[in-house]
């Protein structure tokens, strides 16, 4: 039972990777929507950071001097500095753990 | 002009700084998987045959609360629907290809691949084989997720809770956009989304993952028509 739907939702999964590229041609979007689809990397992965960050577990808001928004912030800045992805996660998870395990423990 | 081979190596080499933040988060889904009281062949099917990080999590995680099948597979299916715009954007750079290597490639098509690959090719528009490079970021997150969702289900969570290593998968991202910053109607456009993921966090079957994208898009519009 619950392999079936597993099945089914890898069915569904692998539509939504293959519908954009194997059936549509590039030919059938008008330019104004490829000059709008330029902004899809950011008008997508901020729906998966701010959920990440803004809120908990349990589905509720965090508070405002949650260690992850300090992580985040350090993150942002590394980032935009260095250009560096490792660097950019590791500065997040680093600042992080030294909220938790050393300043509010 | 470079080779396929070559094409290949740079996609896995572009995509395994991710893997940082991949690896640990594939060892919590396969050990979530399992303390939700799933079958561990099944848990690990989800990694093969719907490949798709979070919402594998999320799949489990109504079927143990008591949603229905359907529900489940819903929220799966508008969770990935995300897709579709990768694979918009995408097929600019694909539309050479055969119907069956399209088909093929598409399996492969993730978060973190397109967003590297997308920014590869935008640079090296006119490399033949440009979709080698698509293929080596896939594979590898492929073969990372594989692994790391096996080790997962095989030693449990021998990930420490406590390091609360699922917040390096918002990391992982915000080093993807974090150059984008610097543009103005970029930054309004990742303002726009990332409050519409907030405001809609509680919609149905998880769809804020899909409408925030849909009306940061409407803002890029309308952004682009007011530079104009």
């Amino acid at each position: 039972m619950t392999l079936t739907a597993i099945i089914f939702a890898g069915i569904l999964t692998y539509f939504t990777r293959m519908t954009m590229i194997a059936l549509i041609s590039r030919d059938m979007l008008g330019d104004k929507i490829k000059a709008v689809l330029e902004y899809v990397p950011s008008a997508v992965f901020p729906a998966i950071i701010f959920p990440g960050i803004f809120i908990n577990d349990f589905g509720t808001f965090i508070e405002m001097n949650d260690p992850k928004i300090f992580g985040a912030l350090v993150a942002v800045i590394v980032g935009y500095f260095s250009k560096n992805i490792i660097a950019t996660i590791s500065a997040g998870l680093v600042s992080y753990w030294f909220l938790i395990f050393v300043v509010f423990s | 002009m470079l080779t396929k081979k070559q094409l290949f190596t740079r996609g896995m080499l572009d995509i395994s700084p991710h893997m940082l933040s991949v690896i640990p988060f594939g060892i919590i889904c396969g050990a979530i998987g399992v303390e939700l009281g799933f079958h561990p062949y099944l848990v690990y099917a989800m990694s093969f045959i719907i490949f798709g990080g979070a919402s594998q999590i999320v799949f489990l995680q109504l079927l143990s609360g008591g949603a229905s099948s359907l529900v489940a597979v819903a929220s799966v299916g508008i969770i990935n629907s995300r897709h579709l715009l990768y694979g918009a954007v995408l097929s600019e750079y694909l539309e050479k290809l055969s119907f069956i290597k399209k088909l093929l490639i598409s399996y492969v098509v993730v978060d973190q691949g397109f967003a590297e690959s997308n920014k590869f090719f935008k640079k090296n528009r006119n490399e033949e084989f440009l979709h080698y490079h698509l293929i080596g970021t896939g594979c590898t997150m492929w073969v990372c997720w594989q692994i790391a969702t096996l080790s997962g289900i095989v030693l449990g969570s021998f990930v420490p809770e406590e390091l609360g290593l699922k917040f390096a998968i918002p990391l992982t991202f915000i080093a993807i956009v974090v150059q984008d910053l610097k543009k103005l109607d970029h930054v309004i456009v990742m303002i726009t989304c990332g409050l519409s993921s907030l405001l809609f966090f509680d919609a149905p079957f998880k769809s804020y993952i899909i409408i925030s994208p849909i009306i940061a898009l409407f803002v890029a519009a309308l952004l682009l028509r007011l530079k104009k």
